[in-house]
């Protein structure tokens, strides 16, 4: 522990981001819920978004990305945005034709 | 701080001892407000509808109410309704408590005074304060009530709605400044009231008022207290509410309004910086008068938000609440087109260099327009070395990019 | 002498540590209201994460946007379908057992790629000398969308100096396609007039 406290580098954040990203596809896969499944993608986009900061720090190596690395997380943060309003309003779509949020209900196309 | 108790102790204990003092102190902010709010509250409805208030505790004002009101509820049984969620029922007092007292992180006090110094602090501010409806919205679902749920659905849409104009009016004076640090906005404030941020244009005197509305929605007080509405839900989000938890809630609502008030007179009444600067002096004097100018501008800050929370609380007591529609018009159809217009007045306004009231008072002010970024700067000494202008290097530089 | 501790280093472990677990406990509770309630703490510390970093403006902007935005709207949803038996929807157990495998062998190997490259793995030295400058990062962020990269004025590297064009064209891209949404959403999640005439008896 006190050899990490000295020596956080760009790992342990893509570590971090990893945990994220590894956490928001299982959701994606088990969760029933349709809001759930949102959820994972949520955490997904974060978990990417740990990265891009970390290879833009320049706490953490000499040659970073700088300014490109904060910009993308930025505009990942507002296509996040954006992706959750379209899916709710996706889920809540669904809700009203079929009274349910299970996504496993939504096989009607199914031959 | 740190620093200065690295000398007598070891680094850990410095760094400890300094965390302990600041949240002690922005602790008493909010326990001392808190208390001296409730009962100002009292005092004040009472007066508007020509009552007295309270008047026997503690002496002939009635001073020591809120903390007999207090003790009060620290006796009163905790109670949870059979059909609650009780883990989230619980939490949800401290949810909606810690943002608020998170705000008060990055809200200077004084020249420096601040708990931690964050270079984008007025964002910082409104982000934290919109973290606070969470509280709201876990009570509402948590508390298995009707009434609570409701109050709940009806935060969420407020906030959210809310928060956009409210973005729209703290981003003027950011851009009129320059940087969205607030002890720098507030230090550009310097000298008399003239130089105070609401006199600067037409443009910025309207929107306080904007900013005003949306802030007292975004605290959620009457007049937009629509998740409480006592005649319609109850008590709204805190119906099944009791005992300490229930005073949680309050001690966010009043904490929001100090924070919200105190933004206020940073961004747009000077801060620290008094209508008349009188320690002005003693501030460049340095050392000893230096905190003893600073102690002046916080009182003088408080004084504002004080102020600023006072009219809230006038407020309240005087208009009647709106429905929910009404409340959601206010904001799609009166404040976003407004603040939208001063924004853009603001920004024509400081694009034609027309005179603010300051101008014509000193003709040297401390210095608005002085204040440059250091990519100009860097700019600029890039330009020295090629032998061009600033202007020309910025020119050069959008030409390489085609 | 106050750099014997390491507040960084430290302050990273509380952080990545909440993060993380209630990461987890988003994928391990089966409550939806839950779920939403640790999603909002699990990125809050993210968010801390990212003031670490150095990356203010970002991590300030993902509290209000993503925290304060985007995770009230899905609650909202979660509270418009939260009928009690969509509350809690429990996954069967072959498929957990299976999911967790697959995770596992992923994180395993995301793990390995991280402390792999040693240019990542090795600590930086000169950490302490960095100086950002007092505007850290929000007025060249604001530079760098509407086409001006103040940061790499100085920039001698030819290669780095290369991608010295600001990033305008995505952020009206990126305008565009947010009206374009709100549009689409509001579209999308209006009532349908035959579910409304059906709910009147028609």
């Amino acid at each position: 522990m006190a050899g990490l406290l000295a020596t956080i580098t760009v790992s342990h954040y893509l570590a971090v981001g990893a945990f994220f990203f590894v956490t928001g596809v299982l959701c994606m896969a088990t969760k029933r819920n349709a809001l759930g499944v949102l959820m994972g993608i949520e955490l997904v986009l974060n978990g990417a978004n740990l990265n891009f900061i970390a290879f833009g720090s320049q706490y953490l190596r000499e040659e970073t990305l700088g300014l490109d690395g904060q910009l993308i997380a930025l505009f990942v943060i507002i296509l996040a945005a954006a992706e959750a309003a379209v899916a709710l309003a996706i889920a809540l779509s669904f809700y009203n034709a079929h009274s349910t949020i299970d996504v496993d209900q939504g096989d009607e196309l199914k031959g | 701080m740190a620093e200065f108790f690295a000398q007598y102790m070891p680094a850990w204990g410095a760094y400890l001892l300094t965390a302990l003092i600041s949240v002690a102190l922005l602790l008493a902010v909010v326990g001392l407000g808190a208390l001296f709010f409730i009962w100002a509250e009292r005092k004040v409805a009472g007066r508007i509808q020509d009552r007295l208030g309270p008047t026997r505790t503690g002496g002939k004002f009635g001073w020591l109410q809120s903390l007999a009101d207090g003790i009060k509820l620290i006796t009163k049984e905790d109670l949870a309704p059979a059909d609650a969620d009780r883990l989230l029922f619980r939490l949800a007092p401290y949810v909606s408590l810690a943002p608020s007292y998170a705000a008060l992180l990055a809200l200077p006090f004084a020249d420096g005074w601040v708990g931690w110094e964050i270079n984008t602090s007025v964002f910082f501010l409104l982000a934290i304060l919109g973290l606070e409806v969470f509280g709201v919205i876990l009570a509402g679902y948590a508390s298995g009530s009707k009434w609570s749920l409701f109050g709940g659905m009806r935060q969420a849409a407020q906030v959210v709605s809310y928060e956009v104009p409210l973005g729209m009016c703290g981003v003027i004076p950011v851009f009129l400044c320059g940087t969205m640090s607030l002890t720098t906005i507030g230090n550009m404030q310097a000298g008399w009231a003239t130089n105070w941020l609401i006199f600067h244009d037409p443009f910025t005197f309207m929107v306080f008022w904007v900013y005003f509305t949306c802030a007292v929605a975004s605290v959620n007080r009457a007049p937009f207290d629509l998740a409480e509405a006592e005649s319609e839900l109850v008590a709204g989000f805190h119906t099944e509410y009791s005992g300490l938890r229930w005073s949680f809630f309050f001690m966010a609502e009043y904490n929001s309004m100090f924070v919200v008030s105190g933004l206020a007179a940073v961004l747009f009444f000077g801060g620290w910086n008094g209508p008349v600067p009188i320690f002005a002096s003693w501030k460049a004097a340095g050392g000893g008068w230096e905190i003893v100018a600073d102690l002046a501008g916080c009182l003088n800050f408080i004084g504002k938000a004080v102020l600023g929370v006072m009219v809230m609380i006038w407020v309240r007591w005087t208009l009647p609440r709106l429905r929910i529609d009404q409340v959601i018009t206010t904001c799609l159809k009166y404040c976003v087109p407004l603040a939208a217009f001063c924004f853009v007045g603001a920004l024509a306004w400081q694009l034609a260099s027309l005179p603010s009231p300051n101008d014509w008072l000193s003709p040297d002010p401390a210095g608005r327009a002085a204040v440059r970024e250091p990519w100009v700067e860097r700019a600029e000494d890039g330009a020295e070395r090629s032998g061009t202008s600033g202007a020309e290097e910025l020119a050069r530089l959008a030409e390489d990019k085609r | 002498m106050l750099a014997a501790i390491d507040l960084h280093g430290f302050l990273f472990v509380l952080f990545a540590l909440t993060a993380c677990v209630f990461a987890a406990g988003v994928l391990f509770s089966s409550n939806i209201v839950r779920m939403a309630f640790n999603l909002v703490l699990s990125l809050g510390s993210s968010a801390g994460l990212f003031f670490l970093a150095g990356a203010e403006f970002v991590g300030a902007m993902q509290l209000m946007i993503y925290v304060g935005g985007t995770l009230v709207l899905l609650v909202f949803g979660v509270m418009l379908t939260a009928q009690h038996r969509f509350l809690e929807m429990r996954t069967n157990a072959g498929e957990w057992v299976l999911s967790l495998l697959v995770g596992g062998a992923l994180l395993m190997v995301l793990l390995q790629a991280a402390f792999s490259v040693s240019q990542w793995n090795t600590p930086y030295a000169q950490r302490d000398q960095v100086e950002i400058d007092e505007s850290k990062s929000a007025t060249p962020i604001a530079a760098a969308l509407t086409g001006v990269r103040v940061d790499k004025l100085e920039e001698t590297n030819p290669r780095l100096r290369a991608g010295k064009s600001g990033y305008l064209m995505p952020f009206v891209i990126v305008s565009m396609h947010l009206l374009v949404v709100l549009v689409g959403a509001a579209y999308l999640a209006r009532p349908r007039m035959a579910v409304r005439q059906m709910r009147r008896g028609g």
